[in-house]
């Protein structure tokens, strides 16, 4: 009967034993990736049967399943044990990645099975980040495909050092040694130069097992050891524990007045009970007093422990900062160049804010300058403008307050990040840090007696931004024009900036591309920012279609200096009035990427002044504004009031 | 120098990394805590996480009211041994309309007192980040679902749009009303598990070993009467036998499995020669095809 079990074989005073000697096996993470069908889910279906990893129950569901979706006639469709997702097993494809565990005498086993379809690159790079090694498997058919390229290329930025380069499908070549030869050959020329340290190559059919757990009959040409025998013995100890110390700070424990510990994870090197740690960002030094873990103090902790650590003294540290080594620092800076692998479908846009996080620090980042794109079939690097979903490239990177890291070459836990949308939160891209940038450790703020608050006082106003935004036609120009006037006349000192005046001069060498409109609104911003800074009311008309460009705006003015007007006016009454003849030549297609037309208008959600125009003329709108701008006098003199100035 | 950690020694200090960076990311974090033994590990791991403080988050057990009563008393012993803040949220719609197991089957049951009522547990505390004990090695649904999983504001999962989760870098990020699920053992396999438990002498509920206890055979399975409303249809016998559980939920969808193993060691070996997986005692897993991914996107655990 199917509950029944056997009676336990193993000898119970064994166990012990058993388990002593489990503890002493090393862990090898890898994952499998590779094209489309080259047969990476059979072949980890392979490997858990070969292991013996499969349950009798899980077993019958898996006959169960290859009887209604499997592809493999009357056989064991492996590839439906690790497909879980329904509609994996529905379209016979792989979309996300699969960890699967396995032991061997040897070694123990987590295995990312990784997608191979490029719309789902993300999640092989999600299954290659912590891995060690990468089986790249090939279609022994099909030769080297672009896919095989990309994945090997994401690999080897992600740091992975160790190929395996299982020539699959060998049976369906005849086992032809030939056929083999031709693809290692290939394989090592185009991968000359990704860094790895070892690649294996072993012909292979994933379907039957040859090669995979027992050496075949079929390729007596062949010499090298077996896939497992090979997983069970290559070498990939990355001595983190050699490298400087690294702690960044995770949370800081504090559950009373006595106590204060800093909890992380040791990212490399050791500590121990009495030694000198500094602050990466401060540059302050302390000593260790205590390792705290539960159970009792330790005297050293190592690479990889999550501990507790007390200092000697209160110096200064919080989640997002590093516990160093004194004699060998990491770089602290806020900007860097980096590599970055782009999972979006929204492109990368340089000038675009982004949130950046490493393993336990938090900023704003943008990218200043997008180098070049790295070309996945010869390596090629391509001028771009923006990074497509999937793509990779290096970049230049400004972040809002410096981090602190080590290039990813040196250190793979404290040289990466990952970037963040600011509106959906999704996960964008994924980043190595190659080198800081000299500028920002040489550059240094100049600070200025004269200061903005002095130059504003003497115009006897508060500075601001008005940044109008809205439709082609919507009417923004106009009242900037009329609402000028009345400050003029109210003894304030003001200037516009309008988009198309600004497109003649400072932005004439844009276009109308969706990244060319981030570097427009970039420039404007920064221009209406140095002259709020110099003590101005800036009146800023701009059709500034994407919120998040307006939100970088926003970011880079001081708190409550930043005054978003939406000027809304329908579109069929801005195509009504159109007022240049630009939404009959739009509508026509004369015009291209036209807001409205075939480039979208995110409306903003909260703005500071939301103007309804239809049915009111331009003087009830400056009205409204200029009532907005009173109140936010008296409130602001209120507040210096209180404050005993 | 010290060598490379043991590879329970790795698993402990990821785990304890995860609830460390749920603490300092999320302003209202829960675990839950299902009283098995895979919640056994997780709390002891909390509490190292956290150690010298207590963890810095509620513990929250949905209460089918068709749990096992050695779980219930289980639980409390631990709150009061350990001195956590523990929450029980039934569903108290589900217990007015007396939905049961013997009754509405198991997707029923399962749905409204465990699902829905996770959801309203949820909602009603307006929690942010959710720990769970499910690892990978469980199901193949399992196998595919992040360290951090994302739910929406109806708490649903989207497999086909996971965010991608890189190294230890984890995206904490979500607007008003959406959530994390959050699973630290998601890299533990059984016999991990099990070894844990072994080396740090982790309490666990009496069940798990094996006894004499009043069992009755249905559909191919082991039941436990634990109390009077499990009804006997004709020809159903209660028998004492000596069985364990391999796996605990409500103890009519729970199979036992005939086994003289009272003791950890013996579990372990026990273990090692198995050849079916734990959930095979989990009568909700076997409904229908791609029943666990189903129950998972709307928000069962």
């Amino acid at each position: 009967m199917r509950h029944i079990m056997a009676k336990s074989l193993a000898p119970t005073d064994g166990v012990r034993d058993y388990l002593a000697a489990q503890e002493k096996k090393s862990l090898l993470r890898f994952l499998t990736c590779g094209s489309v069908d080259d047969g990476k889910s059979t072949l980890i279906g392979r490997l858990l049967s070969d292991t013996k990893q499969i349950f009798e129950d899980q077993l019958a569901a898996l006959e169960r399943d290859s009887r209604k979706h499997g592809t493999t006639g009357d056989d064991i469709d492996f590839a439906l044990l690790v497909d879980g997702l329904e509609a994996e097993r529905e379209q016979g494809i792989t979309i996300d990645v699969a960890y699967r565990f396995f032991a061997t005498p040897k070694r123990k086993f987590i295995v990312a099975d990784t997608p191979g379809h490029e719309q789902y690159t993300r999640n092989m790079a999600t299954g290659a980040s912590t891995a060690d090694l990468a089986i790249v498997l090939i279609d022994a058919r099909q030769g080297v495909l672009r896919q095989t390229r990309r994945h090997s290329i994401i690999a080897s930025l992600l740091g992975i050092r160790h190929i395996v380069l299982a020539v699959n499908k060998i049976d369906l070549v005849d086992f032809d040694q030939a056929v083999f030869d031709r693809i290692v050959e290939d394989y090592r020329q185009f991968s000359r130069d990704l860094g790895f340290q070892t690649i294996a190559p072993i012909p292979m059919s994933a379907r039957y097992g040859d090669n995979v757990s027992a050496r075949s009959e079929n390729t007596h040409w062949y010499s090298g050891p077996t896939l497992i025998e090979h997983l069970e013995t290559v070498s990939v100890e990355e001595a983190a524990v050699e490298l400087p110390f690294r702690f960044p700070v995770q949370y800081v424990n504090r559950p009373n007045l006595d106590f204060r510990g800093f909890a992380g994870t040791i990212a490399s090197g050791t500590v121990a009970q009495g030694d000198e740690v500094v602050v990466a960002k401060s540059g302050k030094s302390s000593h260790v007093k205590r390792i705290v873990a539960y159970g009792g103090d330790l005297k050293q902790a190592v690479a990889g422990q999550a501990i507790t650590l007390v200092l000697d003294d209160e110096v200064e540290v919080s989640r997002g900062n590093m516990l160093v080594s004194p004699a060998a620092r990491p770089q602290v800076a806020d900007q860097f160049a980096a590599n970055i692998v782009w999972f979006d479908e929204h492109a990368l846009l340089p000038g675009r804010s982004y949130i950046l996080r490493t393993e336990t620090d938090q900023t704003s980042a943008t990218v200043t300058d997008l180098k070049y794109r790295i070309n996945v079939n010869d390596f090629a690097h391509e001028a771009a403008k923006s990074l497509e979903m999937n793509e990779v490239g290096i970049c230049n990177i400004s972040t809002r307050a410096p981090i602190a890291f080590d290039p990813f070459a040196e250190n793979r836990t404290t040289g990466a990040f990952i970037l963040i949308d600011r509106i959906s939160n999704a996960t964008v891209g994924a980043g190595m840090i190659v080198h800081s940038l000299r500028r920002a450790e040489n550059i240094h703020w100049q600070s200025l007696d004269v200061g903005k608050r002095v130059r504003a006082d003497m115009k006897n106003q508060r500075p601001g931004v008005f940044w109008f935004t809205g439709l082609s036609g919507s009417g923004k120009s106009t009242i900037a024009n009329l609402f000028e006037k009345k400050l003029f006349a109210t003894g304030r000192h003001t200037y516009i900036l309008d988009g198309d005046n600004v497109r003649h001069g400072l932005n004439r060498d844009l276009g109308f591309t969706d990244a060319d409109r981030v570097e427009n609104i970039r420039r404007v911003a920064e221009v209406a920012k140095l002259m709020a800074d110099a003590g101005l009311i800036v009146i800023v008309s701009f059709i500034s279609p994407f919120s998040a460009e307006r939100r970088m705006a926003r970011e880079l003015m001081a708190d409550g200096e930043f005054i978003e007007v939406f000027v809304d006016t329908p579109f069929e009454e801005c195509a009504r009035r159109d007022p240049k003849g630009l939404y009959a030549r739009a509508l026509n297609g004369e015009i291209k990427n036209f807001t409205g037309v075939d480039s979208p208008y995110e409306a903003p959600e909260k703005p500071e002044i939301h103007l309804k125009t239809l049915g009111k003329s331009a003087e009830e709108m400056v009205d409204s504004l200029e009532h907005w701008l009173n109140e936010r006098d008296i409130a602001e003199d209120q507040y210096d009031n209180g404050g005993g100035i | 120098m010290t060598s490379a950690l043991t590879h329970l020694q790795r698993l402990e200090a990821e785990s304890i990394h995860i609830f460390r960076e749920v603490a300092a990311a999320f302003s209202k974090p829960v675990m839950l805590y299902s009283v098995g033994k895979d919640s056994s590990v997780l709390m002891h791991l909390a509490m190292k996480a956290f150690y010298p403080a207590k963890p810095p988050f509620p513990f929250l057990h949905v209460d089918t009211t068709w749990k096992f009563r050695e779980m219930i008393a289980f639980r409390d012993q631990m709150a009061q041994k350990l001195g956590f803040d523990l929450l029980v949220h039934v569903n108290e719609d589900g217990v007015r309309d007396n939905i049961n197991p013997f009754d509405h089957g198991s997707n029923t049951h399962t749905h409204v007192m465990k699902t829905v009522a996770l959801r309203q547990a949820l909602d009603k505390y307006g929690f942010d980040a959710a720990f769970g004990g499910a690892r990978r090695d469980e199901e193949k649904s399992r196998a595919k679902e992040r360290i951090f999983s994302f739910r929406n504001a109806q708490h649903v999962w989207d497999p086909k749009n996971q965010r991608p989760e890189m190294w230890k870098i984890f995206n904490t990020r979500i607007a008003q009303g959406e959530s994390i699920r959050v699973f630290p053992l998601s890299n533990w396999t059984e016999l991990d598990i099990w070894q844990y438990i072994l080396q740090e002498d982790i309490p666990i509920v009496p069940l798990y070993f094996a006894k004499q206890r009043p069992v009755v055979e249905r559909d191919g399975m082991l039941i436990l009467k634990d109390d009077d409303r499990m009804k006997l249809l004709p020809g159903e016998v209660v028998e004492n036998r000596l069985v364990r559980f391999r796996t605990l939920g409500c103890y009519p969808l729970t199979g036992a499995i005939e086994s003289d193993a009272d003791t950890l060691e013996a579990i372990v070996g026990e273990m090692l020669t198995a050849r079916t997986s734990e959930r095979q005692g989990r009568l909700i897993d076997r409904d229908e095809a791609g029943s666990m991914e189903k129950k998972k996107r709307e928000g069962y655990f």
